[in-house]
């Protein structure tokens, strides 16, 4: 036991064997000076901490306070997106699609994992795992069950699939009883997931009468 | 090619599990392998699409039985020894034996953040007329390459209708190879989910893909 146990950790310390080899990957390609751990360190820390979903729905906000900006948004929405100074890598061909009564849109990469990285951040393991990929083309209402969203059967359900270079992301419909409701109240209605498809935006109560 | 990495439509992975308040890595070797993939894909030794052929050409079985970002380092690894980066025994080893082989550049912490949030587009300029306009009835092709391509198996030979001209891209299946960027007409085209699916589609359903323009003929 002892001696797999040195045998399998050759570098020293406690490291699993995947986490060896990462680190052993990254020692060789810093000492040939093809990367730099100190980049490295700053590229998990903008897509951990600055790059995420909270992007998304600001975008989403405006455009349910300003049909100029959603009508741009929903025509051209790279340059629009970078209106609010929001764009890069993983986003640089966006194609934004708006949910309305008659259509429910739902975004997948049956592929790899194409994701809108400037407005969602990097995808959630599930995006891009077998179980969605396979099943949201074939299935997307049984998927959507799975998410405990429920689409009426008279609402069609259109599925995005980013087989190429661009970019989805879904406009969801604004919650009734918002009305004057700030931008950044409204933004905190957007989930990552309702910008995915695979949700809805957070429902709010109508104002009881006094 | 018709490897495991061309999931749509297929049956028995069960259901979706999503993860409440999924955090962005899961342990710091995730964090290493993604940070690793960004700066070696920099260095120009390789592209996206080269990236892709090479995860998606693992077996399927260890593709399926891998995580994300073990098959990010399976590729990484496998693209670091094809280009000449460095040899297997040298990632063993975790220790250079040989001196570097040049790159066209190394991605430096000044800047980083600019650089990513301007993106790297593959929109170029187009060489020539689109063939196919909005509206239009077309084939995807019923072609089987053994090698990368962005036409999923579940279209093939399905009938369908441009949305969208989205402009001409880099064509993923010869960047890949690095035998040339060859910009292509790319259009947005959407099937019917029964048509696709049979009686099993969703009624009334639309599945829509990303085709480039050698994957289309008229209808």
């Amino acid at each position: 036991m002892s001696h797999d146990h040195a045998h399998d950790h050759s570098h020293g310390s406690d490291l699993s064997p995947v986490e060896a080899r990462v680190r052993a990957l990254e020692s060789l390609l810093t000492e040939k000076g093809y990367v730099d751990p100190a980049t490295l360190d700053a590229l998990v820390e903008l897509y951990e901490t600055k790059v995420g979903p909270h992007a998304g729905a600001r975008v989403v906000a405006r455009a349910w306070v300003d049909p100029n900006y959603r009508t741009r948004l929903l025509s051209d929405a790279t340059p629009a997106i970078a209106e609010l100074g929001i764009g890069g890598r993983g986003g640089e061909h966006m194609v934004v699609v708006a949910n309305t009564p008659e259509t429910h849109n739902l975004v997948v990469c049956t592929l790899c994992s194409c994701y809108p990285w400037p407005v969602l951040g990097l995808p959630p393991v599930w995006y891009k795992a077998p179980p969605y990929r396979a099943r949201a083309v074939i299935d997307p209402r049984g998927v959507l069950a799975e998410f405990g969203v429920t689409i009426p059967e008279t609402t069609r359900i259109t599925v995005w699939d980013s087989t190429a270079e661009t970019r989805y992301m879904v406009l969801p419909m604004r919650p009734a009883n918002t009305e004057g409701f700030s931008e950044e109240a409204l933004a905190a209605l957007v989930s990552r997931d309702a910008m995915i498809g695979t949700g809805l935006p957070g429902a709010i109560p109508p104002e009881m009468p006094a | 090619m018709n490897g495991a990495q061309d999931l749509g439509g297929a049956h028995g992975f069960g259901p979706v599990m999503p993860e409440p308040d999924e955090p962005v890595f899961h342990a710091d070797w995730e964090r290493r392998v993604f940070a690793l993939a960004m700066a070696m894909g920099y260095t120009g030794a390789w592209n996206l699409d080269g990236s892709r052929a090479t995860r998606e050409s693992l077996p399927p079985v260890q593709y399926l039985a891998s995580s994300y970002y073990e098959i990010w380092l399976a590729a990484l690894e496998q693209q670091v020894v094809a280009t000449g980066l460095a040899s297997a025994e040298e990632i063993a080893a975790g220790r250079a034996s040989e001196a570097a082989k040049p790159v066209a550049r190394v991605l430096a912490r000044d800047g980083l953040e600019a650089r990513f949030r301007a993106g790297f587009p593959s929109s170029r300029d187009s060489a020539g007329p689109a063939r196919f306009a909005v509206g239009e009835a077309v084939i995807a092709r019923n072609i089987h390459p053994p090698d990368h391509t962005r036409l999923p198996r579940y279209v093939r030979g399905k009938r369908g209708r441009v949305e969208r001209v989205d402009g001409t891209f880099v064509y993923p299946d010869t960047n890949a190879y690095k035998t040339g960027e060859n910009p292509t007409w790319l259009y947005t085209v959407s099937f019917s989910a029964q048509d696709l699916w049979g009686e099993s589609g969703d009624p009334g359903g639309i599945v829509t893909v990303a085709a480039f323009e050698p994957y289309l003929e008229p209808a």
